[in-house]
């Protein structure tokens, strides 16, 4: 039986991954900011087959509270087996580039929150010697572009702490996945035109849960973003700056 | 976010303000484009699920579970719960849904707000008749917690109400029990209509579920021939193949023309009906086939062309049905028209619990029409005129044409029913018949 603790539980693709876990009758700990969201979610992911379902509201920025909750996550769970770090916001960037708070507020959800909450998981995991961790960074982490660069930026940070992350857990029996999924269709994106290249979170998520099963390193979900990104990263910084992308 | 609105006939096409709904503890958002409607996976064939120039508040969103015994059958979930997640939890604890239609991609919402009714109506009755309760939200915040003993008014407008009423946000319902996935089926070719009639009247006390295709290009002696299809859940899996069949094609493009017209329908009709060399057919099949054989095509609705198609069911009461359905069949084949999937059946003397429920004693015909024929509109006029001459309905969820004067015909409650209706909601199904 898998114990997995999902932070940010309440975005459409950490939901669709705990209904997976949940009906292989998993147990969970849901943290989260909304507590009558997660209490809708853990009834349903209880009626699906998980076997047990805590959960904990709290905002991601309170990064004093990270440890308690840590404690009370791996105790509830006795250990924890899958850690999903999946919250996150779209920042508006015409406001991060008009107002420095608003930039730095952003960046911390999306970046600092999160090298806290890995600095103090890696901890844990690296002494219990097993485990998975899987955050969700996203493609725009690879490259910055006009239209969400402090978005990119924060995720860029997430994505190269990951890697060394990486390297540093090997030697300790803990994979770390970075998840770079590209358009999905959730309500973080509800006010963008959709496409053929947008994604259902449920078809991510069966990515995310696939990919940790095999223990990779790192992901492009759906998987043709991999092309599409390797042609982005190669063009040359002169003609890039040019392009709207 | 703005779309173009299609329901699953393509036809009307309408402009909405989408707001998908993500928590059912929430108040409902204030539409910033005039009335909304509630709707659910947009499988209702006409207007009854759009809204044109209005806003849509998408319920699929609502898709958690909330309490389920396996040992009594009572399932809660929030109202954007599909029949498919339904069957996928419940049929390996053995359990099954109470009544369900055609296609197993309708939300709990919908299928309350729609009443929908299946081919065990002879026996089971209505979806309503098996919904214990549920909560019905209103625009001005206020929650109605409604079954058949509080809020009974509530709860028999809201049960066929057209979504009119509020939004649904959870339901209970009474599954029913199976001992496995399983269908013990049989097949009857028939000759004409009388023979439909003393096949279902003999099938309707052994069989739970009856239903019939006819082929509606056969005229004379073999009008409303066709084969009819009587079974009951399987009491033994162990005779069954071992696994499901894994059949999932698609209609990728919409075809430039329609490919139904009358010369691909008498082709298609003929092998249909010939398919089957014996009389009786027996067979143990997986429910999914049976119940649900074109959820296995997806998008073919698309075969029509991009006109789309309008598809007319109507009822007819018991002592008018043998000669009112070989007036409609025959009216319907001297157009060429009619569809590869006429389907008739009997429905049971139960009365349904909504106030504008479809479903009510005597004979059902189905059947679909292609828009890109302009004979299908005044073709469903004259259905229409027999239909209401002898105190038949048609069904509004697959309805995108009846007039005004034919609805409140076949719906005499629809006044007392708008006393109900929710102020801030309204729909384009709605506003076609009443104003």
């Amino acid at each position: 039986m898998q114990r997995v603790l999902i932070i940010g539980a309440t975005s459409a693709i950490a939901e669709a991954v705990a209904r997976i876990y949940a009906k292989r009758g998993a147990r969970l700990f849901l943290w989260g900011r909304s507590s009558s969201k997660l209490q809708a979610m853990a009834d349903d992911l209880g009626v699906r087959g998980a076997v047990a379902v805590g959960h904990a509201s709290l905002d991601v920025n309170e990064i004093q509270e990270h440890a308690s909750m840590l404690d009370r996550a791996w105790n509830e769970l006795g250990g924890i087996d899958v850690l999903l770090i999946a919250h996150g916001t779209l920042p508006d960037q015409h406001q991060c580039e008009i107002a420095v708070d608003i930039a730095l507020r952003e960046f911390a959800t999306n970046a600092t929150s999160t090298i806290a909450l890995l600095t103090l998981a890696a901890q844990r995991m690296e002494q219990a010697g097993k485990g998975s961790i899987a955050v969700i960074s996203s493609v725009a982490g690879d490259r910055g572009r006009a239209n969400n660069y402090l978005y990119g930026s924060a995720k860029a940070a997430v994505t190269t702490f990951l890697s060394g992350l990486r390297q540093r857990l090997s030697h300790h029996g803990v994979n770390v996945l970075t998840i770079k999924p590209g358009f999905v269709d959730t309500p973080m994106t509800r006010d963008f035109k959709k496409g053929a290249l947008w994604a259902k979170p449920s078809a991510v998520a069966s990515g995310i849960v696939n990919a940790l099963d095999k223990r990779l390193s790192s992901v492009y979900l759906p998987w043709f973003w991999q092309g599409i990104m390797i042609i982005i990263r190669s063009i040359p910084e002169s003609i890039f700056k040019r392009l709207r992308l | 976010m703005r779309r173009v609105g299609r329901s699953w006939g393509r036809y009307p096409v309408t402009t909405e303000q989408v707001v998908t709904l993500l928590d059912r503890h929430a108040p409902l958002p204030q539409p910033d484009h005039g009335f909304a409607l509630p709707i659910g996976n947009a499988r209702s064939y006409g207007d009854s699920c759009l809204n044109d120039g209005g806003t849509l508040y998408a319920i699929r969103g609502l898709d958690r579970f909330i309490a389920f015994d396996p040992t009594t059958g009572i399932l809660t979930c929030e109202a954007g719960v599909l029949f498919s997640d339904i069957l996928d939890l419940v049929v390996p604890q053995g359990w099954f849904l109470p009544v369900t239609p055609g296609t197993r991609f309708i939300t709990v919402g919908g299928a309350i707000a729609n009443d929908v009714h299946g081919k065990n109506h002879h026996r089971a009755g209505t979806f309503g008749h098996h919904v214990l309760a549920f909560e019905l939200l209103r625009t001005d915040g206020s929650r109605i917690r409604c079954s058949p003993d509080e809020q009974s008014d509530w709860f028999s407008a809201t049960i066929g109400g057209l979504g009119l009423t509020g939004v649904i946000t959870w339901a209970t319902i009474a599954l029913r029990r199976i001992a496995s996935p399983w269908m013990s089926a049989e097949s009857h070719r028939f000759a004409n209509l009388d023979t439909f009639f003393e096949l279902s009247q003999a099938s309707n006390q052994d069989y739970e579920y009856t239903v019939s295709w006819i082929d509606c290009a056969a005229q004379g002696n073999a009008l409303g021939r066709g084969l009819f299809s009587r079974a009951n859940h399987a009491p033994n899996p162990s005779d069954a193949p071992a696994s499901p069949p894994r059949q999932r094609i698609g209609v990728p493009v919409t075809p430039p023309l329609s490919l139904i017209n009358p010369y691909s329908l008498r082709i298609f009709n003929w092998l249909y009906y010939h398919r089957q060399r014996k009389s009786v057919r027996h067979d143990t099949v997986h429910y999914q086939p049976f119940f649900y054989p074109l959820d296995g095509i997806s998008d073919w609705n698309r075969i029509y062309g991009p006109k789309g198609f309008v598809q007319y069911q109507c009822v007819v009461p018991p002592t008018a049905a043998e000669t009112t359905m070989r007036e409609l069949v025959r009216t319907i084949g001297n157009e060429g028209g009619g569809s590869f999937l006429a389907v008739l059946k009997q429905f049971g003397a139960k009365p349904s619990c909504g106030l504008l429920s479809f479903p009510r004693e005597g004979t059902t015909l189905a059947l679909d029409f292609p828009l890109g024929d302009q004979r299908t509109l005044p073709l469903l006029d004259r259905l229409d005129a027999i239909v209401a001459d002898v105190g038949g309905a048609v069904y509004p969820a697959k309805d995108a044409r009846m007039s005004g004067p034919s609805f409140r015909k076949y719906y005499p409650s629809w006044e007392a029913f708008s006393r109900f209706i929710d102020p801030g909601l309204s729909s384009s199904f709605w506003r076609r018949v009443t104003e």
